[in-house]
């Protein structure tokens, strides 16, 4: 092992500041400018200001502002852990880091096959974004996956490239695979649409419905406790006790487990539709006969 | 009478909401099946587990697709809706 020379130790600190820095502006965002409520409710991105644009004002939110913390975070991570892998430095998180690009192309390449290999990087961004995203409440900020627009954002790039990967033999093959029984055309289409609407609904339901469940728990909760301890005296009949305990292992199953779980199902789904949607058989015979011919 | 007129446009949205998570019905049974055949599997072949799990928790997802679209018409309904009826109302009354 080689020793690390200082230069090497400052970068890396400076990295590790660079990590926790776009969070910690967003937390201190949020308590700057979220007004102070009675009790808990449930609401919606804030918005922060809006920007005049020609067609439409572009309202910018907490969600668009929190998803790129969550970028610039996941950016700086990436570069901590490979930090001198170059270098001949040999450090435990290289192996980390080498073990998440390994696992990531075991997966693609078992779901997809070979030739989709170069897909691995763009799945891995997407489980990470959306895992990151989902455990953004951990620091009690807003997630930026229980608003639909961002998750439908990302719906609309899978959509892109799944019609991408189906128009590789030409337009005239695209639409023939609607018309497989020409009178199931207009069914194929309707789910060939459903697609990215089921995708960000199921991402953003699942994130959306655990919050509101457990805020609706823990009011619900903390209305019980001022009904048994509200005859004690003083700041104690104040205080919810049943309020702990519950909530905490509802943020278990659907902070954690939960967001884990839907990156997941979206990145399997984008390999499934990507993989699924792409005629290769046809477009390898295409391509052998364009060789034969040249 | 403006505020009985919102109040049965309160009303009828909660009772929307209500109504539309009816739905949840099928996803539950269906997922139960799912989960069901699938300890049926791990039981006949524990080797297959990880195979099994991952695979019903996909099949899984894609089936609560129907009980999440009841959900997000729900939350429209309850969070959403309620304001914009209303200034319907106020607009038309004028």
């Amino acid at each position: 092992m080689n020793k690390m020379s200082r230069r090497f130790k400052i970068i890396d600190i400076l990295l590790i500041i660079l990590m926790v820095l776009p969070l910690l502006s967003c937390i201190v965002l949020k308590v700057v400018t979220t007004p102070l409520k009675e009790g808990i409710v449930i609401s919606g991105a804030a918005i922060f200001f809006t920007i005049k644009m020609p067609f439409q004002d572009w309202p910018v939110t907490e969600s668009q502002i929190n998803s790129l913390a969550v970028m610039l975070s996941i950016l700086f991570l990436c570069l901590y852990l490979t930090h001198g892998i170059k270098d001949g430095v040999w450090l435990k998180r290289h192996h980390f880091a080498e073990i998440i690009v390994e696992m990531c192309k075991k997966l693609v390449s078992g779901n997809m096959g070979d030739y989709f290999i170069s897909f691995a990087p763009f799945i891995a961004a997407i489980i990470g974004l959306s895992a990151f995203s989902s455990l953004v409440t951990l620091c009690g900020l807003y997630p930026p996956t229980s608003d639909l627009n961002v998750v439908a954002g990302w719906a609309i790039l899978v959509f892109i490239l799944i019609t991408y990967y189906k128009m590789k033999c030409g337009p005239v093959e695209y639409v023939k695979s609607f018309a497989n029984p020409v009178l199931m055309a207009p069914l194929n289409v309707i789910s060939e649409i459903a697609t990215p609407i089921s995708m960000a609904f199921r991402h953003y339901g699942n994130v959306l419905s655990g919050s509101v469940i457990s805020v609706l728990v823990a009011s619900a909760l903390g209305g019980l406790s001022k009904m048994v301890f509200g005859f004690l005296p003083g700041f104690l009949g104040d205080i919810p006790f049943l309020q702990a305990g519950l909530p905490a292992i509802l943020s278990i199953y659907f902070d954690i487990f939960s967001g884990c779980l839907q990156a997941y199902i979206f990145a399997m789904l984008t390999m499934m539709y990507v993989s699924g949607g792409f005629p290769y058989e046809l477009y390898m015979q295409r391509k052998k006969q364009k060789n034969c011919d040249i | 009478m403006l505020e009985i007129a919102v109040g049965i446009i309160l009303g009828c949205c909660a009772l929307g909401a209500g109504a539309a998570m009816i739905a949840g019905i099928g996803p539950g049974i269906g997922e139960g099946n799912a989960v069901a055949k699938a300890c049926e599997a791990i039981g006949r072949q524990p080797e297959s587990k990880g195979d099994v799990t991952s695979t019903m928790l996909m099949g899984c997802a894609i089936a609560e697709t129907t009980g999440l679209y009841a959900l997000v018409i729900a939350i429209l309904l309850l969070f959403v809706a309620p304001g914009r009826f209303i200034d319907i109302l106020i607009s038309t009354i004028g």
